[in-house]
Order: structure tokens, then C-alpha cells, then sequence
């Protein structure tokens, strides 16, 4: 370990390489709750050489590698392993180019999201994939929990922009997967392998991004109802009307009630339950889609709907939103957040199975989430120094699962399994496809070089 | 005795690491590092508080290249607290010693415990520093290079030192004014009350004035205006000819003991039965006076006087806009916003382009954002031109440009840069640090004159134009 950090100090330089304990103590957690470790070193790449480089030495001394972006995942997914190197990547972080005769961006692994947003947006492009963290989340780590947002049910998530990347292997080989053709079947679409991989097959340090036009209007609204229930059903009604909004959240009152005192936007506080709903395209299609989506909501129930006076009123309001999880952690010390989706015709059952199991195990649930994919945040607010309301969280987290899986949903939509749902994994797959994902890890990395003990064991 | 380790838990634990306050760290932002975050310092100190990190130098190093802006308040959604975990752990850093020199000991005592406790003696300081400026002996003495002898240092900071105005608060303003008494005559500086046009409600508001220690000596006109201001909108003024230091400078460098000792001291001096509002004309100061209720809360003598202090206590533009301002008729007279030797020639603010640099105390502090622009916009003759990164700090952050002056230079011209491109002739700040950290950032850059002003300077000369 002691020579591995002194030949990576010697090409990186010391302001590269972190190893006193003020200066690593910082990077042995991630944005999940409760989980911490700390490694032995912190190192800054500046290019997929340099990563290489590490790995070739990691290899050499048997140290596990921890590929890091900005810490925002919700699955442990960066938290350290013992005596391992973080190979954290935000200084990686220009953006190579921005092809606009063929709509495509590329760049460095350690990019923020939202600076990809704006380099599009500047070229009159658009980047839609906008996870709630996009002002300080990677666009490498964007890649590697194959992240969704706000306009997931119009645009898909991370995976549908990724047209090629720059990968290195546990080896320290370097490749590029992927080109900027529109179509391209030459061989296994190996890409795609890595988009979600969550660190475990290789470092991801460089992205091509498809783009699309900027779409020339958008419309948000925001929609207030009496019960939970009625803002499900407004959503399969305008599912079923044949309407794609590309946004369609859903926020409960306890989290709009955080988010109010936290953003002041004038959300309506005794609503049980709001919608964050936006359509964009062709002016014409977006003023027809957002009256037809207001009489909707006014059809089943609203008790008020609010449309955005300009782009400035609409991006408050999707900033709002995207301070949902954070602001629960004004109410209670410890935020435990799931990640559950079902299929979208479950999902007012499965709203209303969270509020039973709330119930059953005296606990304080808010959800909130992607309603339009069916994406749900039930999130446990509780006190991580209180061993009894601890267990019952566990045992809560454990029947959310069961009843999601009961559902056909997933464990997890879009945070990815790390540590915090590593349990349930095989549950949900079942044994021939939890061994076919371990046959791939022992491919690519046989000595289990990379984040070792997340996804699986 | 403040430490980590006595702090609610709930106040370190309140962080759930999210990130979403990263960008807008200017320390972040200057070397990527977590532990110059405000999520990295706070782990650094919830490491401390669960003993898991001794406190150290290099934790005491980090507590300080925090420049305390605050703008990672403004973006916790979760509602981190984060400047009692800053206060708390730089006292926990005093305590321990950890970052204690000769030189570094003698300089707290004589500014925290010296000078800034006694106002008296701080004036007559003032008073010195004036004279070497206004003597031409500073001048002389930088001709001859004699500035080259000082430590480089103290050399560097020689002129940053504020340029000391002729005459201090208590020489312009009178302890109580109202808006019928005759002005006192102070010359040209001094405007006209007796003449305005006041609404004079049945029963005047009564409000009492806070003078600040480097407002006093460096801005004593601002106070002034802050004066002329309330009382062109009917309020009766007091202002205490002679008022101790808030202790916000105390309590941002970990002299907690101070700090509670100045805010007593404050509290007999100005009882807050006693009046409808309590104002204060600089970011840094309000920030720290509306405190006082929760710095008291466990004092049983003060805690109650404490708490109706930080209810009453109003920043300047807070409360204008609070009480329904008027807004000026005429544009601001020739009158330059005499404010210090940069604005020195400038012409008529007769459609001026002014923008507006925000206190890091006043909007992420006091959470004062739009009701400064209210009133830029209410003048007449001006154009309000936004600036990029507002809200980003200056550099100035209390004594940050003196303790810590490579990030405090480039954050100063980052901002310089900033102001100039946004093409206006004023930039309008209302915080003294701030003020002087433009002010010699724009004398150092290249460009037109870009006069730096406080907005009540700018209202009470639209008020005295009015005449
Ligand atoms: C407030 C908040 C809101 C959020 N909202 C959303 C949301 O709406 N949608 C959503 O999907 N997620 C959301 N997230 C989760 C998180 O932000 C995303 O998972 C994000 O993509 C993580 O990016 P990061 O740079 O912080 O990665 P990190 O947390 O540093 O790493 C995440 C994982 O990716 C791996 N990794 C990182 N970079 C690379 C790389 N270059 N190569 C290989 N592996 C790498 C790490 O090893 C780790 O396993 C949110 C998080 C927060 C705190
Ligand atoms: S201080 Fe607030 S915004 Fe920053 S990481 Fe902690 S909870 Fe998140
Ligand atoms: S006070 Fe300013 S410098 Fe300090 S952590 Fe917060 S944002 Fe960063």
C-alpha cells in the first residue's frame, strides 16, 4: 500500500494523492444514510492514463478500487471499503466537444450533469436525463447508476443518451465502446454492460451523449389534491388520454410541506397530495396538452392547478422538487430512502400498501417520486441512535420490498443496489440470473478488484 | 466553554451528506477538495464531536480557509445550521490552541479583546489612522517606498486599510432626531431633514440606529443616510452616541466569551421595549445581532431581553420595505455617493447603471435578498443591472482578505470581473467589508470608474434631491 501511494504521489503529485486523515475522512460516505468507511487514499486522476496507471498498481498490491464521483448516490455505491483507493474523478472534468452536426457531446467522466445540460443548451441542444442532483452529480456516475430524473417518462433515463464510452478495465487496458453512429451492431453491445454497473466492471472516464433539439416550448403545472388517491388516479387519466408529459411527480404532504419551508414557492400546504406535471414540444401541442391535462386534474378532484407564469416560476418549481429528499432531513435526524417501482396500473396500491406498513410499524413514511414511471421514494424518517425505531425500520424496509416485488417492481428504479439494497437482491432476479450477473463480474474482474461487496457479495 | 461535543447532536446530525450545497462553495469550487466543503468540514467536525478526529491543526486550518459566506445555508434543504457549527468548532480550535502562535496571539488579543471591546479607543485609533491618511503623510511615505520596510505581510495589507472619514457617527448624527427637529450642521455631507416631506404617522415609529465599529470610522456617512432615510419615512431616531462592538467578530473567530460579554453590553445599552424596530445597516453585523436570542437562550438575566432583540431586529432595507417606503421623486442630486476616495470625482447618478453586489451576511445571513432591489429600483434615474454570481462572496468575509489573501484575491476578482461586466457606474453593497473589498479591487483593475456605494446612500440623496 505504502509503495502503491508513493508511486501514484509521484506522478500525480501530492495535491493529487490524500492520505491524512482530515483530508480522507471526508469521502467515507456517500448521500446514503448511516453508511461509512474509511479508505486508506484518495487519488485525482486527470486522464483515463492516469487511471490505468492506478489500477495496473492496485493490482500489484491487491488494494480494492473505489470509483468515485461527486458522493451523491443513494445506494452506498461510493462508500469506501477499508484500506481501499478512492479514485475520485471530478477533476476530470472538461468537456471535449459538442458536435452539433451530429447532435452529440462528449466528455470527461467527472463533468457535472448540470454543466452538460448547459453546454447543450448553449449550442440551442438539449441533454434531457435531469436526476434531482444534477447540479452536482457526475455525469460518470450519472453512467454508472444509469441515473433517471424528472423527465424520465418522456425521455427515458441516462442509458438512452450514452452513444459511447471510454472504459478502463480492472487490468488497467483502456477501451472505447461505442461510436457516433446512429446504428451499430459490430459485436456485443458491451456499452450498455457498463451503463448501471455501478463501478464494479471498470472505470468509466469518458462519455459520448446523444442530444436532441431543444424542444421550442414547455408548460408546467402545478396541481394540488385532496388524497393520495385522487392524484394517482389523475395520472393513469392522463396516461390513458394519450398524453406524455415529460414530467409527472409526485410529492405527499409531508415532503411538500418540507420543501416549502425550505424553498418558499407557495406550494399549497393542506394539499394532501401534488403533481409537478410539464409538457414541452411544439407550442401548438403544448398548449393543447396542458388544458386537457388541467381539466383532467380538475376532473378528478383538484383542489387547485397553478400554471407556471414563465420559465423562471417552472424552474423553481422543478428546483423545489429536486430538494424533495434533502428537505425531509428537517423533520427527523436519519433519512432512509427506497427506491421502489411497480408497474404503473400498481400503483396507487402500492401507495396505499406503504401507508399500512407506515402504520403497522409506528413509523413517520413520506413518499415522493417519479409517479409518471412509476418510481416511487418512500422515505423512513427516523433517528439512526435509536436502536428500537431502527429495528422496525428494518422490518418496514423489508415488507416495501415484499410488496413491491409482489407488484412485479423492482427494488430498485434508479439509485442502484451498492450496500443499502445488496439484501434483496436476489430475491427479486432469482438464482439463475444472480449467478449470471457474478459470471460477468468474474470476467471482467476476476480478482474482484473493483468496489468488491457492492451489488452482490 | 463552547464545544463539538456539547452541541445538540441533532444540530451535526441534521447533515445528511446530500451534497446539493457543493457548488456553491467558493472553497469547493476553488480546489474540488471535500474537506474544503461545507459537507467535508461538517463530517470533519461530527468526527470530532464522535471522537474519532482529535482536533488539530490541520482541522483548525480548515475551520479558518472557510470563508463563513453562508451560501451553503442558502442551499441546504435539509436546514443545516451551518453557522453554529462554525462558530462552535472555531472555539473548539481557540480552546485547544491548535493553531496558536506568538504573533497570531498577540493579534486576537489586541483586535478581539483590545480594540474591538472598546469602541472609545477604537475611535481614537480610527482618529490616528485618518490622520496619516489625510496628512499626506500616507501618501508621502508611499512615494518614498518607505511602505517596502514593512513586513510583506503588513505591506500588503497597508492599502487595504479603509480610508478613515473626516468625522465619525457620533459627529453626525445627534442621539435622537425626529423627523420635525432641526438638522445638525455638519456640512456638506449632511442632508437636509428639516425640509422633507414626511408622512409623520399619528405616532412615529421609534427606531434606534446601529452604528457598527468599521461603519463608524470608515462609513459614518452611511449611517448617516440610514439616519436621513428613516426619518424621511416618519420614524423618530435614536442613536446611542457611543455603542460597543455587536461581537460579531468575536463570535466568528471562536471568542465566544467575548461574543456574550459585547451582546450583554449591547442589550443594556439599547432595551428593545423601548422601540418598533432596531436597525442595522451591514450585512455582517445584522447577521450576527438578530442572534442575540438564541446566543443568550440560556442566560436567565438576558434571555428574554435577548429573544425580543432578534424579534425586533430589522436590516436596514428589511425594514423600509417593511413599512412601505415612499418612493423618491427626483433622480439623486449632484451630490457624488461620497463614500470613500474612489467615488471621490464622480458625476450626477442621474441615470445611473447601478448593480447590486449581495452581502454574503445579508442574503444568505439575514436571508435579505429582494428588498435592497426594491428600493434601486423605486430611484429614480436608475437602472438596476444585475450582475452575475451576486450571491457569490467577494473575498472580503470578515478578516478572511488578511488571513487567508490568495482566495480572498482571486475571489476579489472574480467579482471585480463580474461588476465591470455588467457595464454599471455603481456597484451598491451594503456591508463595510464588502464595500472596501470592491473599492480596492476596482482601484486595482483596469476599466472606468465604478463608484461602490451603500443603497441608502443612493435613497437619501434621491430624498435630499426632492428639496
Ligand atoms: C438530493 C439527491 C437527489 C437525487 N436525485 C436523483 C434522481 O432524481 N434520479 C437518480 O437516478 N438519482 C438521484 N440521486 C442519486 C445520485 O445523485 C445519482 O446516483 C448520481 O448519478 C450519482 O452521481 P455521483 O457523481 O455523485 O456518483 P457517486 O455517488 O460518487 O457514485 C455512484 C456510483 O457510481 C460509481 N461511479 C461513479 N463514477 C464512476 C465512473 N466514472 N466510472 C465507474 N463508476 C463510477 C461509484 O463507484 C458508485 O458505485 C439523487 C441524490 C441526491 C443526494
Ligand atoms: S449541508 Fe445540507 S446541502 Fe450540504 S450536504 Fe449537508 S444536508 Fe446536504
Ligand atoms: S460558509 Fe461559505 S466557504 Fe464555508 S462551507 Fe459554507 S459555502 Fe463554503
Amino acid at each position: 500500500m505504502s509503495d502503491l501511494i508513493a508511486q501514484l504521489t509521484q506522478r500525480l503529485g501530492t495535491h493529487r494523492v490524500l492520505t491524512a486523515r482530515e483530508d480522507i475522512l471526508p469521502y467515507g460516505f456517500d448521500g446514503t444514510a448511516t453508511l461509512k468507511q474509511l479508505p486508506a487514499c484518495v487519488a485525482f486522476p486527470r486522464d483515463a492514463a492516469d487511471v490505468s496507471f492506478a489500477l495496473k498498481l492496485a493490482g500489484v498490491s491487491a488494494t480494492p478500487v473505489v470509483t468515485r464521483g461527486s458522493g451523491t448516490g443513494l445506494s452506498g455505491g461510493s462508500v469506501p471499503l477499508a484500506g481501499s483507493l478512492v479514485l475520485c474523478l471530478v477533476q476530470m472534468n472538461r468537456i471535449l466537444e459538442v458536435d452539433t452536426a451530429n447532435l452529440t457531446l462528449r466528455a470527461e467522466a467527472g463533468v457535472i450533469t448540470q454543466k452538460i445540460y448547459e453546454a447543450a443548451d448553449a449550442a440551442g441542444l438539449f441533454y434531457p436525463p435531469d436526476p434531482g442532483s444534477m447540479k452536482i452529480s457526475t455525469i460518470g456516475g450519472n453512467v454508472a447508476e444509469n441515473s433517471g430524473g424528472l423527465r424520465g417518462l418522456k425521455y427515458g433515463v441516462t442509458r438512452d443518451y450514452v452513444m459511447g464510452l471510454e472504459v478502463v478495465l480492472a487490468d488497467g487496458s483502456i477501451c472505447w465502446l461505442g461510436s457516433k453512429c446512429v446504428k451499430d451492431v459490430a459485436g456485443y453491445n458491451l456499452r450498455d454492460l457498463f451503463i448501471g454497473s455501478e463501478g464494479t466492471l471498470g472505470v468509466v472516464t469518458q462519455v459520448l451523449l446523444k442530444l436532441l433539439p431543444r424542444p421550442a416550448a414547455r408548460q408546467t403545472l402545478l396541481a394540488a389534491f385532496p388524497s393520495m388517491e385522487a392524484a394517482a388516479e389523475t395520472v393513469s387519466a392522463i396516461i390513458a388520454a394519450r398524453i406524455i408529459p415529460c414530467t409527472l411527480e409526485f410529492i405527499d404532504q409531508t415532503t411538500l410541506r418540507c420543501v416549502e419551508d425550505f424553498a418558499k414557492v407557495g406550494l399549497p400546504r393542506d394539499a394532501a397530495a401534488i403533481l409537478l406535471i410539464e409538457t414541452d414540444g411544439h407550442p401548438a401541442a403544448v398548449a393543447d396538452e396542458a388544458a386537457q391535462t388541467e381539466s383532467l386534474c380538475h376532473h378528478h378532484g383538484a383542489t387547485s392547478v397553478r400554471r407556471a407564469a414563465n420559465a423562471t416560476e417552472a424552474t423553481q418549481l422543478a428546483t423545489a422538487r429536486r430538494s424533495a429528499f434533502s428537505a425531509l432531513a428537517r423533520l427527523r435526524p436519519t433519512t432512509i430512502l427506497e427506491d421502489v417501482t411497480v408497474p404503473r396500473s400498481e400503483l396507487a396500491g402500492m401507495i396505499r400498501a406503504i401507508g399500512l406498513i407506515a402504520q403497522k410499524h409506528a413509523l413517520t413514511i413520506a413518499t415522493f417520486g417519479h409517479f409518471g414511471d412509476g418510481n416511487l421514494h418512500p422515505t423512513i424518517l427516523t433517528d439512526e441512535r435509536d436502536h428500537a425505531e431502527m429495528h422496525r425500520v428494518e422490518l418496514a424496509v423489508a415488507e416495501i420490498i415484499a410488496a413491491t416485488l409482489e407488484r412485479g417492481g423492482t427494488i430498485t428504479g434508479e439509485h442502484g443496489v451498492g450496500l443499502a439494497k445488496k439484501p434483496f437482491l436476489r430475491a427479486q432476479l432469482g438464482d439463475a440470473s444472480f449467478e449470471l450477473l457474478r459470471l460477468v463480474k468474474r470476467a471482467l474482474d476476476p480478482d474482484g478488484r473493483l468496489n468488491p461487496g457492492k451489488i452482490f457479495d | 466553554m463552547k464545544s463539538l461535543s456539547d452541541l445538540d447532536y441533532s444540530v451535526l446530525q441534521q447533515c445528511m451528506h446530500c451534497g446539493l450545497c457543493l457548488p456553491t462553495c467558493p472553497t469547493y469550487e476553488e480546489t474540488q477538495r471535500e474537506r474544503h466543503s461545507p459537507r467535508g468540514r461538517i463530517a470533519l467536525m461530527r468526527a470530532i464531536a464522535d471522537g474519532e478526529l482529535a482536533v488539530s491543526q490541520s482541522f483548525g486550518e480548515e475551520m479558518y480557509y472557510c470563508l463563513g459566506c453562508l451560501a451553503c445555508t442558502s442551499a441546504c434543504p435539509a436546514g443545516v445550521n451551518y453557522a453554529e457549527l462554525l462558530e462552535t468548532a472555531r472555539a473548539e480550535v481557540e480552546q485547544a490552541g491548535v493553531l496558536a502562535s506568538p504573533t497570531r496571539s498577540l493579534i486576537r488579543t489586541l483586535t478581539l479583546r483590545v480594540l474591538f471591546t472598546r469602541p472609545r479607543l477604537l475611535r481614537a485609533v480610527g482618529r490616528l489612522l485618518w490622520l496619516w491618511q489625510a496628512s499626506g503623510l500616507q501618501a508621502l511615505a508611499r512615494r518614498a517606498g518607505l511602505m517596502n520596510l514593512l513586513p510583506a505581510n503588513l505591506r500588503r495589507l497597508e492599502p487595504q486599510a479603509p480610508t478613515i472619514l473626516a468625522k465619525f457617527s457620533h459627529q453626525l448624527i445627534r442621539p435622537v432626531e425626529s423627523p420635525a427637529s432641526a438638522p445638525l450642521n455638519v456640512g456638506r455631507s449632511m442632508l437636509d431633514v428639516e425640509r422633507y416631506p414626511s408622512p409623520a404617522p399619528a405616532s412615529p415609529r421609534r427606531v434606534a440606529v446601529l452604528t457598527g465599529c468599521v461603519q463608524d470610522l470608515a462609513f459614518a456617512n452611511i449611517n448617516r443616510a440610514t439616519v436621513d432615510v428613516l426619518l424621511a419615512n416618519g420614524c423618530e431616531v435614536h442613536t446611542p452616541p457611543v455603542q460597543p462592538c455587536c461581537g460579531s467578530l468575536h463570535a466568528h473567530n471562536g471568542d465566544h466569551a467575548s461574543a456574550l460579554a459585547l451582546a450583554r453590553r449591547q442589550l443594556d445599552l439599547i432595551n428593545p421595549a423601548d422601540f418598533d424596530a432596531i436597525i442595522s445597516n451591514a450585512g455582517g453585523c445584522g447577521s450576527h445581532l438578530r442572534a442575540y436570542g438564541h446566543l443568550l437562550h440560556d442566560d436567565p438575566a438576558y434571555a428574554a431581553k435577548a429573544a425580543a432583540w432578534s424579534a425586533k431586529l430589522r436590516d436596514i432595507h428589511e425594514y423600509l420595505v417593511e413599512i412601505n417606503f415612499r418612493a423618491p421623486t427626483q433622480p439623486g442630486g449632484s451630490n457624488p455617493p461620497a463614500s470613500g476616495a474612489v467615488s471621490a470625482a464622480t458625476a450626477t447618478i442621474a441615470a445611473t447603471t447601478v448593480t447590486y453586489h449581495e452581502s454574503c451576511h445579508l442574503c444568505h445571513g439575514q436571508k435579505v435578498s429582494a428588498q435592497p432591489r426594491a428600493i434601486l429600483r423605486a430611484l429614480p434615474g436608475v437602472v438596476l443591472n444585475e450582475c452575475a454570481e451576486s450571491q457569490w462572496c467577494c473575498g472580503s468575509a470578515g478578516i478572511y482578505n488578511i488571513t487567508q489573501p490568495e482566495t480572498a484575491a482571486r475571489l476579489q476578482e472574480r467579482k471585480v470581473g463580474h461588476v465591470r461586466a455588467s457595464g454599471a457606474q455603481v456597484v451598491a453593497t451594503a456591508n463595510p467589508g464588502c464595500h472596501l473589498q470592491l473599492q480596492n479591487g476596482l482601484a486595482q483593475s483596469t476599466g472606468p470608474v465604478v463608484t461602490v456605494t451603500h443603497p441608502v446612500i443612493l435613497l437619501a440623496q434621491a430624498y435630499a434631491a426632492e428639496k
